[in-house]
């Protein structure tokens, strides 16, 4: 059973249109991750399913009990939706002790006072909190507050955590520790897990599903690693993956039996497919897809190194064929120098081919 | 069902849970009745035919409509003397106390910011002291100093220095109504020009000088422009705080005759006839709202106040050779707006007899003694007499409870405004609390006696009662504690609220365990501010107090009409010494706002 469920959910704000006729379901145990741009809806998703935000149209579901239903003029408030939630800015009192941010929502359920000092304990020995009970939010460092948020909304026990872009108040090197924490949190809980961010990094390290928006519409709904290596039109390809993926114009042509795509620049390799022959196309390669070399193979299509950029373990190198200037990726170190002439060499099964009026993937198809 | 209205249903459910929406219709009808209802009904009376007429002219059929009243301030033989000289009288010092005040405020905060005249931090703790004072307190110690034998009671100093009675010019009317004024009102100008040169970083300076400018260039097209906008706020405001008030051209004008617009709705309500009363109300409400849309007007866009953050520096100003006269005049200001008249006052309320400076004229009688037929009519010090104890325990009650209403009210309207936000109502909401500021003092309290002289339908007459005082209080200073609850309320962050909501937490609950704890604090140095404000209240209350309800200021405008000085000077300084407390209380608890 889907433990949540959106169907055709819209919500505007004066004219802006947040959200867009929106389909989703989240699976049990799920980890999905809301990902786009800033603006695209996602955290207006988030908050119209925590009931601080009300939508316009639409059914929303949690565990198949309706919870919002505009056509039958059910809203169930926040508080009876038994979700918790984590707020970017974590939203801790900054009147109340660390235990008393904790304890707070047990209170208002009317937990007796034994049990809630148990749990209140529990939650917060196992986010490491021992020690802090006594002190104030503004006592703490970012990670101890971050750490509180999730005490708070984990003693509660919902059966849906929602998080809004919990991580992004951090400093990097404590994001890293936050994500392994988040993530085995979801792995030892096995809760149903909604999370809101725009750093694709997270959305691909903790998720197992990422939902892609974009202008309050869903642009795809897929594992990361699928999100990744076949993203399903060219907003996605283009917004997932840094640096971004090469895009290049183009038209497939054949001629006396062979096909080939191609544009004023550079002939590329394309596949058989009648679906795409004589249509305006664009042909997207991830940057550590490409390969370069130095001698002319056979195939390779020359072009000069417009800048190098090492980054410790990997080197970005961009390479400009006339108007078009490539990504690529390259592990360890790279001979060539700034100016010198490379050959780059486009692998057939690496090349994705988009239709460039409408965005949307034609070929490879889905493989199920 | 439409989609529309289900669309509209379920917005209506969603805001029972958030009940801001709730609050806001509420609070717009508290509103409605302390600032809509009253207003009205004193339009209402302008136009109608009174009880009061019958004494003017037969014509008059009380309950009927007339444009008698308008004829009457506006195209009689009477206009210039009830109307049209008052109303010259009230701009003309209004504009040269908001001039005065705009320069002295202005040079303050130049020199007290942004140079290096010595004792600078000495003389910032005592530069906002004269707008805490009550306004007429310098009216006061002016009598004090240049009374001649126009009015009763004994003459000043002046006139014991030097043996000369005072000049009329000297003692009363325009000079000394604008220079006590602009004593006062100069900590207005100060606070909001040092708040625009505080915010200006230092750096906007250096480049100017990096490319090249001279110090003068640079003041003249960098600081100043920066600053303008605080220094046009400053004298329109002013200029409409000097409009509305009545104490100061009571004390000083009344006795040459001089009479402004406040004045008269004064004396034409003492001379029962309120419908004129109210006429010049409204003109000065006109005159009030025109400014206040032309500052905003004129500032609108305009205000380059940038929101101070961190790695501000500032570079001082050297003043070479000039630092010590510079810091002598700065001293000589406080002197003169402060020390020199509070001195004044309290030397007066020591004397035995009026009119002799000698020590050995010098008594405790007027604070501690008991009643001796000899002085006063018999009356005791202020500190055994009965009637002023009374008085104080009133202006205390008074202040204590419109402060924690206003307040409160403040924190409600700041909730309703910010939860809304963006929409019509909230927005309602925060203009409609913005109402009272546009209505100067004494025509507050014009509305007031126009409304709740007479029962309205079972309300019994409110007149006389405490209740009214209290009210009209709340309403006056509505637009300032909702100004604070705003701003507090913009602090807490709308997710505090939302993860209690999360968490299950009712309304009630989120207000108490949540909002209320996190605004109060902001909003306690709020709550002494109107405390203060009310505890030296006088154009405001002066129309609404009868013998039960008199409070501490009242009471000194008693004395002065009777001539005894003695009393009334005690009675400010002990206003003073209430009030001068309350500011350094407010000043530890909080940051620093206006009135």
């Amino acid at each position: 059973m889907a433990w949540i469920e959106i169907e055709k959910v819209s919500k505007k704000f004066g004219q802006v249109t947040a959200v867009d006729r929106l389909n989703l379901a989240v699976e049990a145990g799920e980890f999905l991750t809301l990902l786009g741009p800033s603006g695209c809806g996602k955290t207006t998703v988030l908050r119209m399913i925590a009931g601080l935000e009300i939508p316009d149209e639409g059914i929303i579901r949690i565990k198949g009990e309706t919870v919002f239903s505009s056509g039958e003029g059910i809203f169930v408030p926040p508080g009876k939706r038994g979700v918790g939630l984590v707020f970017q800015s974590y939203a801790l009192w900054p009147h109340m002790t660390v235990f008393e941010n904790v304890a707070f929502g047990l209170q208002v359920q009317g937990v007796n006072r034994s049990e809630l000092e148990t749990r209140v304990t529990t939650s917060l020995e196992y986010m490491q909190l021992r020690g802090m009970e006594k002190r104030y939010p503004a006592q703490l460092s970012g990670g101890q507050q971050q750490r509180v948020a999730l005490a708070r909304m984990l003693v509660a026990r919902p059966s849906i955590f929602l998080m809004d872009e919990p991580l992004s108040n951090l400093d990097a090197k404590l994001r890293m520790e936050m994500r392994t924490e988040i993530k085995r949190l979801h792995w030892e809980s096995k809760a149903t897990t909604l999370y809101v961010t725009h750093d694709q990094n997270e959305a691909l390290t903790l998720s197992t599903k990422v939902a892609v928006m974009d202008k309050g519409v869903l642009q795809q709904l897929a594992s990361p690693k699928e999100t990744y290596g076949r993203p399903s039109n060219l907003f996605v390809a283009d917004f997932i993956g840094s640096p971004t993926i090469n895009l290049i114009p183009g038209r497939v042509h054949e001629e006396r039996g062979e096909v080939f795509f191609k544009n004023e620049f550079l002939t590329l390799p394309a596949p058989p497919e009648g679906v795409l022959v004589g249509k305006d196309l664009v042909a997207a390669i991830r940057p550590e897809d490409i390969r370069v070399t130095v001698q002319g193979e056979r195939g390779g299509i020359p072009g000069e190194v417009y800048s190098v950029l090492p980054a410790g373990a990997e080197v970005i190198l961009q390479v400009k064929k006339g108007s078009l200037l490539f990504n690529i990726r390259r592990m360890g170190e790279v001979p060539w120098g700034m100016g010198e002439e490379v050959y780059l060499h486009f692998p057939l099964d690496s090349i994705l081919f988009y239709d460039r009026g409408k965005g949307t993937l034609l070929y490879p198809c889905r493989e199920d | 069902m439409t989609a529309s209205w289900r669309t509209f249903h379920n917005r209506l459910r969603f805001n029972l849970t958030q009940p801001h929406l709730v609050m806001s219709l509420l609070l717009l009808v508290l509103l409605t009745a302390l600032v809509i209802i009253p207003f009205i009904q004193m339009l209402h009376d302008t136009a109608v035919w009174q009880e009061a007429d019958l004494r003017i002219t037969r014509a008059a059929k009380p309950g009927e409509w007339t444009t008698f009243h308008y004829l009457r301030v506006f195209s009689s033989r009477l206009s210039k003397n009830i109307f049209y000289r008052p109303l010259w009288h009230s701009l003309e010092t209004s504009l040269a106390i908001s001039f005065l005040a705009m320069t002295l405020g202005a040079l303050m905060a130049w020199l007290l910011v942004r140079t290096d005249m010595p004792f600078r931090r000495g003389i910032a703790v005592f530069a906002v002291i004269p707008y805490v004072l009550p306004s007429y307190t310098l009216a006061l110690a002016w009598l004090d100093f240049f009374k001649n034998e126009r009015i009763g009671g004994a003459t000043g100093v002046y006139q014991y220095l030097f043996g000369v009675p005072t000049p009329d010019w000297l003692a009363y009317g325009f000079v000394p109504i604008v220079i006590t004024l602009s004593l006062h009102y100069y900590p207005f100008t100060y606070l909001l020009v040092s708040g625009a040169l505080v915010s200006i970083d230092a750096h906007l300076e250096e480049s100017g000088e990096v490319l090249g400018a001279s110090r003068l260039a640079i003041l003249r097209r960098i600081t100043f422009p920066i600053v303008l906008p605080a220094l046009i706020s400053s004298f329109i405001l002013t200029f409409s705080r000097a409009l509305g008030t009545f104490g100061t051209p009571y004390f000083l004008g009344a006795p040459v005759r001089y009479f402004t617009l406040a004045t008269t709705i004064f004396s034409n309500i003492t001379n029962r006839t309120p419908a004129v009363a109210y006429i010049s109300a409204l003109v000065l409400i006109l005159i009030s709202i025109f400014i206040i849309y032309a500052n905003q007007k004129i500032i609108g866009s305009k205000s380059f106040v940038t929101i101070a953050g961190k790695g501000f520096h500032h570079r001082l100003t050297p003043l070479g050779k000039f630092r010590y006269p510079a810091m002598f005049l700065a001293a000589a200001l406080i002197l003169l707006a402060v020390f020199i008249p509070l001195f004044l006052l309290v030397w007066q309320t020591l004397m035995l007899y009026p009119n002799d400076y000698s020590l050995k004229n010098l008594t405790l009688h007027f604070w501690v003694g008991k009643s001796t037929p000899a002085l006063a009519e018999g009356e005791s010090g202020i500190l055994r007499n009965l009637q002023i104890l009374g008085a104080a325990w009133n202006s205390i009650e008074l202040s204590v409870i419109v402060a924690l209403l206003t307040g409160m009210t403040g924190i409600f309207i700041g909730y309703a405004a910010v939860k809304g936000r963006g929409t019509w109502l909230a927005t309602l909401v925060e203009q409609g609390s913005f109402l009272p500021y546009l209505i100067p003092s004494i025509a507050f309290g014009a509305i007031y006696l126009s409304l709740f002289t007479n029962p309205i339908g079972p309300l019994p007459s409110l007149y006389g009662s405490f209740v009214l005082v209290v009210m009209v209080c709340m309403a006056k200073n509505l637009p300032f504690s909702a100004r604070s609850g705003i701003s507090s309320m913009l602090q807490v962050a709308g997710e505090l609220e939302e993860s209690a909501m999360v968490a299950g937490a009712s309304w009630q609950k989120r207000f108490r365990k949540i909002i209320l704890p996190l605004t109060l604090a902001g909003s306690i140095s709020g709550f002494v501010l109107v405390f203060i404000a009310t505890m030296r209240e006088l154009s405001l209350i002066i129309l609404l107090v009868t013998p039960n309800t008199r409070t501490l200021t009242t009471m000194t405008f008693r004395y002065v009409e009777q001539g005894y000085s003695q009393f009334a000077d005690a009675i400010i300084v002990l206003i003073v010494l209430i009030v001068v407390s309350g500011e350094f209380l407010a000043r530890r608890l909080g940051k620093r706002e206006t009135v």
